[in-house]
């Protein structure tokens, strides 16, 4: 069972609570973008096997979007924070760095 | 490679069946191969069969990184049907399903293909309309189905529930020459056939990198050292994701979970394949006489092979008012698979940016009961190097173009 810890109502969820909105960052670009740009906005995904940053919804509790960062391959959780963030922060960062040396960062 | 018949049988019978040969070979890699195909499941045994059968190229490797058949092809719920909405489904499934029923004679090996009859039942208004419009298609598409009334399927399944408070069943789309088929022994059939006209099966090699110069593959990096190719395809479901970042690109896929379970076994109860798209669950009888029964995707990236409980919580709570009988009968075995989703919920066959590689991937909840299809259709892209009929639509740049195959809309459910 997934429990995060919504980063605004400070509530351990489990996974019944909440809901899963895939990853996270995603950048969208302006009416005067390519289409590969937009192609690559909507449908091309990282998709790793190891750190991902994703979004998610504590549906039943706050009701707000928050942000994960997650194992994709093991289901361990490092840590979450704030929807409004452009980037993981920087302390989230090191931690998931310390846990797995070969992690080639956030991109 | 010997013959399976009824004669093979009686002769070692006489022979206390010590003289059975290993149905494939498993030798060591060489330097240099025509093809080279990643992946050792269903689709990618398939393709390499029709690239010996159909187009006359033998000189060809299949690398897996476990055991052949031992991902979604062992993790199904070896359902076969083709009764989709949009044209280019429509012909892929067909010939795949067409292909299933002469798939133990052309193979010489028992897939125990049974056209049992795939329901899938209407619980809404807006399903009702929904698969009268599919049945609709299907006849312009020259694919066999027909709506049913709910006394038909109640007469076509004795144990379901039509009157439920909730889900009542207003009808079914039926397609009687859907069914099952015997998971493993496709796998194992299309290896058998491999083998036997020169190729190498390499089984526990794992694919470690993609080596292309001036966008042009010249083989793979793998566990097992390099291996040289002129063409590659790359047939990994769950894992696509990897083989395109090292090769260099990205695809509009993510991998989630998607999850099965049996029951313990009872005496026979149900002939057919029911799928209730409005629970999201679906169930049919093993020859074991265990119910197997499916549900839908967990909603987050996973390459665990684990799913959440929750989900097979809700498919068995959704699933036992439409039959009641599941209520008291104990759960034995659960399974995960991870299955690889794109944007429309459709396949992609396709040319890739590198020249001489070619994916196939994408299949989602529904590859099981394309296998052979998709493996007919990949095997031309790949001798041809341009797609045929079959694959064309299924290009990886329509979600450029926006030209999609939106079966995620057609079936309402993951499929």
């Amino acid at each position: 069972m997934l429990i995060l810890e919504c980063p605004y109502c400070g509530v351990k969820a489990c996974e019944t609570e909440l809901s899963p909105g895939y990853e996270a960052h995603l950048k969208r670009f302006g009416p005067g973008s390519t289409d590969a740009e937009f192609e690559d906005y909507m449908f091309a995904r990282k998709n790793p096997k190891g750190v991902h940053f994703e979004r998610w919804r504590h549906t039943y509790g706050c009701g707000k979007w928050f942000l994960a960062a997650r194992d994709t391959n093991t289901l361990e959780v490092f840590g979450t924070y704030p929807a409004q963030s452009s980037a993981p922060p920087e302390d989230l960062q090191a931690k998931i760095k310390a846990k797995r040396p070969d992690w080639k960062g956030y991109k | 490679m010997k013959r399976y018949s009824v004669f093979a049988i009686a002769k070692e019978a006489l022979n206390y069946h010590m003289g059975w040969e290993k149905a494939w070979a498993s030798p060591e890699p060489k330097k240099q191969y025509d093809a080279i195909i990643v992946g050792a499941g269903g689709h990618g045994l398939a393709t390499a069969y029709y690239l010996g059968k159909n187009h006359g190229i033998t000189n060809v490797a299949i690398i897996e990184k476990g055991w052949l058949g031992g991902g979604n092809t062992g993790r199904n719920t070896t359902i076969i049907r083709s009764n989709y909405l949009q044209d280019p489904s429509a012909a892929i499934y067909e010939k795949a399903r067409s292909l299933y029923e002469t798939m133990s004679q052309d193979l010489n090996y028992n897939v125990m293909f049974s056209p049992r009859g795939v329901m899938m039942l209407a619980q809404t208004h807006h399903e009702v309309r929904g698969y009268m419009r599919t049945a609709h298609a299907n006849a312009l598409q020259g694919v066999t189905t027909e709506f049913i009334s709910p006394a038909r399927v109640k007469e076509l399944c004795p144990i379901l529930n039509i009157d439920g408070p909730r889900y009542p069943v207003l009808g079914a789309l039926w397609q009687a020459r859907g069914g099952t088929g015997r998971h493993d022994a496709v796998a194992w059939g299309y290896a058998r056939a491999c083998s036997a006209m020169g190729m190498d099966i390499i089984q526990q090699c794992e694919v470690t990198g993609v080596r292309s110069e001036g966008g042009v593959v010249k083989g793979v990096e793998t566990t097992k050292g390099f291996i040289g190719c002129t063409k590659l395809g790359v047939v990994v479901a769950g894992h696509s994701g990897q083989l395109a970042e090292m090769a260099g690109f990205r695809l509009p896929i993510e991998a989630v979970a998607l999850q099965a379970l049996v029951s313990e076994p009872v005496k026979p109860c149900m002939d057919v394949v029911v799928m209730a798209n409005t629970v999201h669950g679906y169930m049919s009888q093993s020859d074991k006489g265990e119910m197997v029964i499916g549900g839908g995707t967990d909603g987050f990236n996973n390459y665990t092979q684990r799913g959440s409980f929750h989900h097979i919580e809700e498919t068995l709570r959704a699933l036992v008012e439409t039959f009641p009988m599941i209520s008291r009968l104990k759960m034995l075995r659960q399974w995960g698979g991870i299955v690889d989703m794109t944007g429309d919920r459709s396949p992609i066959i396709s040319k890739t940016p590198l020249g001489n590689c070619f994916f196939n991937c994408g299949w989602g909840t529904g590859g099981f009961k394309a296998i052979p299809g998709s493996g007919w259709a990949m095997a031309e892209l790949m001798a041809k190097g341009e797609p045929g009929a079959l694959a064309e639509a299924f290009n990886m740049w329509r979600f450029k173009e926006g030209q999609f195959i939106d079966e995620s809309v057609a079936a309402g459910v993951a499929h």
